[in-house]
């Protein structure tokens, strides 16, 4: 069964509800959540169909979708959507966190209802339509898109900094997407000014109708680069993250950290390696060492946190170092561990501010040193907060293992050393969650939790598709390997086409020619 | 062709220094017209002496805009006039009423 | 029949667990105690009928190996769900389930009046279900999975008591220094993968048999040799060696019967387990050998001489597992891997039975832990006393109990590898290990009882004796499975050799039973020696344990706050990382450098902005007058430009 335009259906259908949620005036806030939760439910549907229909054998985009959004004599923007291996992942993600977002704030936001709905809906189809997008300018808009309401979730519904935090959030990531823009553009010149299609592009740079000179790619490569590593991030760009995440409520923090900061790493893998490959060879050691760095960092720093979301967030830092390092090995294993830890990540990190929020609506706080003996309060919601913090820490059995060991393999067998300092960073990482948890959850009864109880239906709701779906990717997670395969593979062999005979590409900012230079391996 | 450039150019120059040394909205109003006028004498100048009708039909246009801006801008002046007792525009420095 | 329903070993625990873990809180003590120790004891029967089926082939045909799924594939790299048995994993099976078993009755007598009863017993399944995995683990990654999973079991059940501050330190400690083994055993295995391609035990060890010219036995530190470190890394975090030793002590703060089971009897022995499942790339590997052989003995020598100087009654005994422990990896650094599997095994028997009874001791004194509160039990539990006794007899390595069959083939090992200084030292070490036994025995049941008043001592109701004398029973007897050559012909090590496919460095040099005869009388000697210097000591002249302690002051310091390790640790390694991170990279770089730049071009921008605003100023007239200027200067660029 073929259903026409699959993807704009999923794509819009969310963003159609929240128009929907505003042209209801007089329906009560109850009504209006349901809407909006009966609106994120249907796009995952749809987006369920996506993958029982998936192809696991091609590497080409599927259920492609193209029709002409701007027309101009000397080109045209097309509206041009498809999945592969790579997104279809990252689109079910998006749509199987949203309703649980959503359910998420159904009691811990009151005021202006509508609007918060509306943002998230719009969210929604903002970043399925980034993960989906073939189009660069289509790209371009859609991942705008997303900061709007991002930046109104922050600045509206946060915490006390929230205007700072907004603000440093929306510089940070427009800064690095206006660079994007002038490399949208100046690949678009260069390829004859007649396509902003990515499929186009690179199957013109393959073909060799259209190709770069070592400089031109690595400026290409570091404008786009920068606005993906500024969404991962990688340090040293990460300072917006801690900021955004302590001030954003509970719902933008979880679409924060388990989506957006996807569409980074998203990026990278869609744009920069398969349109540079040999920037992205070239690069792969410096970008190497500043993951390996964010990994350390990261954990390092969010051991020492007074604050529960700023831990976490600091723990994203380092979680998404690992993806990053995976996806610069340029190995199957890396980057099938990559795309396995992004999801991975969105569902632990995802969870873990489901419940940080849950520890903030009982006891309005999120000091570490505020908590202590909840799990005689709240046995169920200690239960759960154990199984999300050892899939954070890579528990075999739960889905941070199977990206983390992936991620190690690839890595190791590139370069031994950032092989063994990402395997430290799992040390760090049982280091600060379990202190953590011991600090939170442990320790002698405490009065201040008497009123606390624990989580109700709603909330086991919430939980129990994450750790149902944890589970399933640790202990058997070939039905996600198995689809990714095709796609990665065809990435693969993009850079592996801009390796020279000789094996050789350098650093070179200045000169024009891409002269052999030391082994990138 | 001379002499017209020459009178547009201190008619204009004698609005602009009026617009910006007067402190009453009508004198600046005034100025203002004697600026356009001050065009438009340049442009019939240049239409006559290229033999071309643009210039003419532009200056109709001017002076429809300028009329236009007479009235709106006389009655902003009359409400800025009941809200503030004042005319000078200094006293008007903020957006907010 | 059970070859084919291996997956169900290990899977019965995990129902248990899982049944009692979801649903446990709402059923009846007695349902979760039908459960629980009901899927031990099925686990124990399967992994007894699958000894059997074992047993029942061939020697050459004693390996069985089943795929069930492919669980990780990306690129070349796969990893199976693979369980294999062999007699390495079926011996240690047995061990696991049968301990486990016994270790499972006995908890519910003494967890009796625990609140979290259900949370104990699931657990505890869940313990049983990951060790499981780790033994009959068909590869690495596998193994890894059932290594980790322990880990957390040993790390929930530490923390079991957690609202005890020192409950949770304990259990947090004991994850982490393990995680530090974990992550040398994570690299180990991704260098046997980039090595080999494969993780298969079968299939690894295969290539490396096969293939004498790529993997020759190792001068020096080769691939082989590097692979073997690595791994030997997470057997020292696991098995509680130098210099990762620094958990197991503290980990006695679980309950009891945790402490007999995982971090006596089976956990901690799977460093050692896995040493010797490796037997084939470590015995390729001398330089690797000699480090276990080194550590092993300098484990085993300090935690002895710790334990000399301990109070608490466990502490005493867990010391004594990291010394033992070390024994076992003395073995396996000999070459004498079976030896060493064969002490594992001994010890288990005995080292839970002690433990047990020790929890029976705490059990009578109503909590009680110190044994300078001790004295005079003999008589008021006297099932405890006696199974207690045999089992410090065996430890001590007294004929003709188990331990005494498993230390001597280990020291015998040590001199016949041609390592005299190591034998020596080792036998120092039983003679230590018989002193600090008996020193236990003697101040908890001997001489006058020092306990607090309105304490009654009383013995531990049936389901808690009855397992003190089954394990006293293998105790006394499990020795005989391993009789030494010179009284007739070791059949533990016959049957475990296929699993290890040895290479023997050069010719193994032969010694005639005589001299073997000699070197076990010696170290029965030794052995006495301690009883009697521990009797001395302790009981015969009361106060002179105070006066050597006096006479020794600063060795008795030093052996009492062992060897300031921990101290060490927190000084050099855990308060400059804390320190480091928080004020060096959080304040300093974070906030200090980037956080300060980017707030800093935010704000020069909007101090430009602030200079420009000034001509925004609301007054008509010099926006005028800006027009004029701007108008101005266009000409003049105009006229310029025309010049």
């Amino acid at each position: 069964m073929d259903v026409p335009f699959i993807l704009s259906w999923t794509t819009y259908l969310p963003a159609a509800c929240a128009l929907l949620l505003l042209a209801l005036p007089g329906a009560s806030d109850r009504a209006l959540r349901r809407i909006a939760l009966a609106g994120s439910l249907a796009a995952f549907v749809l987006s369920l169909h996506l993958v029982f229909h998936f192809d696991p054998f091609t590497g080409r985009m599927q259920f492609e979708e193209s029709v002409s959004w701007i027309r101009l004599p000397a080109f045209e923007i097309r509206h041009h959507l498809g999945v592969d291996g790579i997104s279809l992942f990252m689109v079910l993600l998006t749509t199987f966190l949203t309703p649980l977002v959503l359910l998420s704030s159904w009691r811990s936001v009151t005021q202006r209802v509508r609007p918060f709905l509306a943002c998230i809906l719009l969210l929604e189809t903002g970043m399925i339509g980034v993960f989906c997008a073939l189009d660069l300018m289509l790209f371009y808009v859609l991942w705008e898109v997303v900061l709007i309401p991002m930046y109104f979730l922050i600045g509206i519904w946060g915490g006390e900094r929230r205007l700072y935090a907004a603000v440093k959030f929306i510089l940070y990531t427009m800064t690095g997407s206006l660079l994007m823009l002038v490399g949208i553009l100046y690949l678009f010149f260069a390829a004859g000014g007649d396509t902003f299609s990515l499929v186009e592009l690179v199957a013109r740079l393959e073909s060799g109708a259209l190709g770069w000179t070592s400089r031109e790619e690595l400026w290409l490569f570091l404008a786009f680069g920068l606005a993906f590593a500024i969404k991962v991030p990688l340090v040293p760009l990460h300072t917006w993250l801690p900021d955004a995440h302590v001030e954003a409520p509970t719902a933008g923090s979880v679409i924060l950290a388990g989506v957006l900061l996807k569409m980074g790493a998203y990026g990278l893998l869609r744009f920069c390696l398969p349109l540079f490959p040999g920037a992205a060879l070239a690069l792969a050691p410096c970008i190497s060492v500043l993951a390996v760095i964010g990994i350390l960092y990261g954990a390092l720093v969010a051991m020492v946190q007074p604050d529960l979301k700023k831990l976490v967030a600091y723990s994203s830092v380092s979680h998404m170092g690992l993806v990053v390092l995976g996806i610069f090995t340029f190995t199957t294993p890396g980057l099938e561990g990559a795309l396995v830890q992004m999801v991975g990540h969105g569902l632990s990190t995802g969870a873990l501010f489901l419940l940080v929020g849950m520890l903030y609506d009982r006891r309005h706080t999120r000091r570490i040193a505020d908590f202590g003996g909840v799990a005689h309060a709240s046995p169920v919601l200690a239960a759960a907060f154990l199984v999300v913090t050892l899939s954070s820490i890579a528990l075999p059995g739960l889905n941070g293992f199977v990206g983390e060991v992936l991620i190690l393999v690839g890595s190791f067998s590139r370069s031994k050393v950032f092989g063994t300092l990402a395997a430290v960073g799992m040390v760090l990482g049982a280091v600060y969650m379990l202190r953590m948890y011991q600090r939170v959850f442990w320790g002698p009864k405490n009065p201040a939790n008497a009123g606390m109880g624990d989580i109700g239906t709603r909330e086991k709701v919430l939980l129990l598709p994450i750790l149902l779906l944890m589970l399933w990717i640790g202990v058997y997670p070939p039905p996600f390997l198995r689809r990714m395969d095709a796609s990665v593979a065809g990435v693969l062999r993009r850079v592996e086409s801009a390796r020279a005979p000789g094996g050789s590409y350098r650093v070179d900012f200045m000169d024009a020619r891409g002269t052999p230079g030391e082994e990138t391996k | 062709m001379n002499p017209y450039l020459v009178l547009s150019l201190l008619l204009f120059l004698v609005g602009t220094t009026g617009f910006i040394v007067k402190k009453n909205v009508l004198a600046m109003f005034l100025c203002v017209e004697l600026m356009l006028n001050a065009a438009n004498l340049a442009f019939v100048a240049f239409a006559r002496d290229l033999g071309q009708l643009q210039g003419q039909i532009f200056v109709f246009l001017v002076m429809v805009v300028a009329a236009a801006e007479a009235a709106v801008g006389l009655a902003i002046m009359i409400v800025l006039y009941r809200r503030r007792q004042t005319l000078n525009p200094d006293d008007a420095d903020t957006m907010k009423g | 029949m059970m070859t084919e329903l291996l997956w169900l070993l290990p899977l019965v625990p995990l129902a248990g667990a899982a049944a009692t873990g979801l649903l446990g809180r709402r059923l009846p003590k007695r349902a979760v105690t039908l459960v629980a120790v009901g899927a031990s004891g099925a686990a124990f029967v399967l992994a007894l009928a699958a000894f059997m089926e074992l047993l029942s082939l061939a020697p050459g045909d004693r390996r069985i190996e089943r795929e069930f799924f492919t669980w990780i594939a990306a690129g070349d790299f796969t990893a199976q769900a693979s369980l294999l048995l062999d007699p390495l994993s079926a011996v240690m099976t047995l061990v696991v389930t049968g301990v486990g078993f016994i270790i499972h009755i006995y908890s519910i007598g003494y967890m009796r009046a625990e609140d979290g009863y259900y949370r104990f017993f699931a657990y505890m399944n869940l313990f049983l279900f990951s060790m499981l995995l780790l033994v009959l683990a068909g590869n690495f990654l596998l193994m890894f999975v059932g290594w980790e999973g322990v880990g957390l079991c040993s790390y929930l059940l530490i923390g079991y008591d957690f609202h005890r501050p020192a409950a949770a330190d304990a259990g947090k400690k004991a994850f982490v220094v393990n995680r530090i083994g974990d992550v040398g055993f994570i690299l180990g295995v991704l260098l046997v993968f980039l090595t080999f391609g494969d993780l298969g035990f079968g299939r690894v060890f295969g290539k490396i048999a096969s293939d004498p010219s790529r993997f020759p036995p190792e001068a020096g530190v080769g691939v082989l040799t590097s692979i073997a470190l690595l791994l030997f890394v997470g057997a020292t975090g696991k098995s509680a060696q130098i210099p990762l030793h620094v958990w197991l002590p503290d980990a006695m703060e679980g309950p009891t019967p945790v402490s007999a089971l995982i971090h006596a009897a089976t956990m901690v022995t799977a460093g050692v387990y896995m040493v010797v499942r490796c037997a084939p790339l470590f015995s390729r590997a001398p330089v690797a050998l000699d480090v276990v052989l080194v550590v092993g003995l300098a484990t085993a020598l300090m935690a002895a001489t710790i334990g000399l100087a301990q109070t608490d009654i466990k502490r005493v005994l867990a010391y004594s597992t990291v010394s033992q422990l070390g024994f076992m990896f003395m073995a396996a650094g000999a070459g004498a891997f079976s030896a060493g599997i064969f002490h594992l095994m001994t010890h288990a028997f005995f080292k839970a039975l002690l433990f047990l009874g020790a929890g029976s001791v705490i059990h009578a004194l109503s909590g009680e832990q110190d044994l300078r509160r001790m004295g005079g039990l003999r008589r008021r539990i006297p099932v405890t006393f006696w199974t207690m006794l045999v089992a410090a007899l065996a430890i001590s390595g007294i004929f003709p109990l188990a331990g005494f069959f498993s230390k001597d083939e280990i020291l015998w090992a040590a001199w016949a590898g041609g390592h005299p200084t190591v034998w020596i030292l080792g036998l120092l070490t039983a003679g230590l290990t018989a002193l600090y036994m008996f020193r236990l025995i003697y101040l908890a049941f001997f001489g006058e009882p020092r306990h607090a008043e309105g304490v009654h001592p009383h013995e531990s109701p049936r389901s808690m004796t009855g397992p003190l004398v089954a394990l006293a029973i293998l105790s006394a007897a499990g020795g005989f499975i391993g009789l030494p050559a010179w009284l007739g012909a070791n059949r533990f090590a016959r049957f475990l050799e296929p699993s290890l496919s040895l290479v023997h460095r050069g010719a193994v040099p032969h010694f005639s039973h005589a001299l073997e005869f000699a070197f076990a009388a010696l170290s029965v000697a030794v052995a006495l020696a301690g009883i009697f210097a521990a009797h001395r000591i302790y009981l015969a002249r009361p106060g002179g344990a105070g006066r050597i302690a006096a006479r020794w002051g600063a060795i008795h310091r030093l052996l009492r706050d062992r060897y300031r390790v921990d101290e060490f640790y927190d000084r050099a390694v855990v308060r400059p990382l804390l320190g480091l991170s928080e004020r060096t990279l959080w304040q300093r770089v974070d906030v200090g450098v980037i956080d300060r730049a980017v707030n800093g071009a935010g704000a020069s921008i909007l101090s430009l902005g602030g200079i420009l605003r000034g001509m925004q100023n609301g007054l008509i007239r010099s926006y005028a007058a800006w027009i004029l200027a701007g108008m101005a200067a266009v000409l003049l660029y105009l006229s310029l430009l025309r010049s």
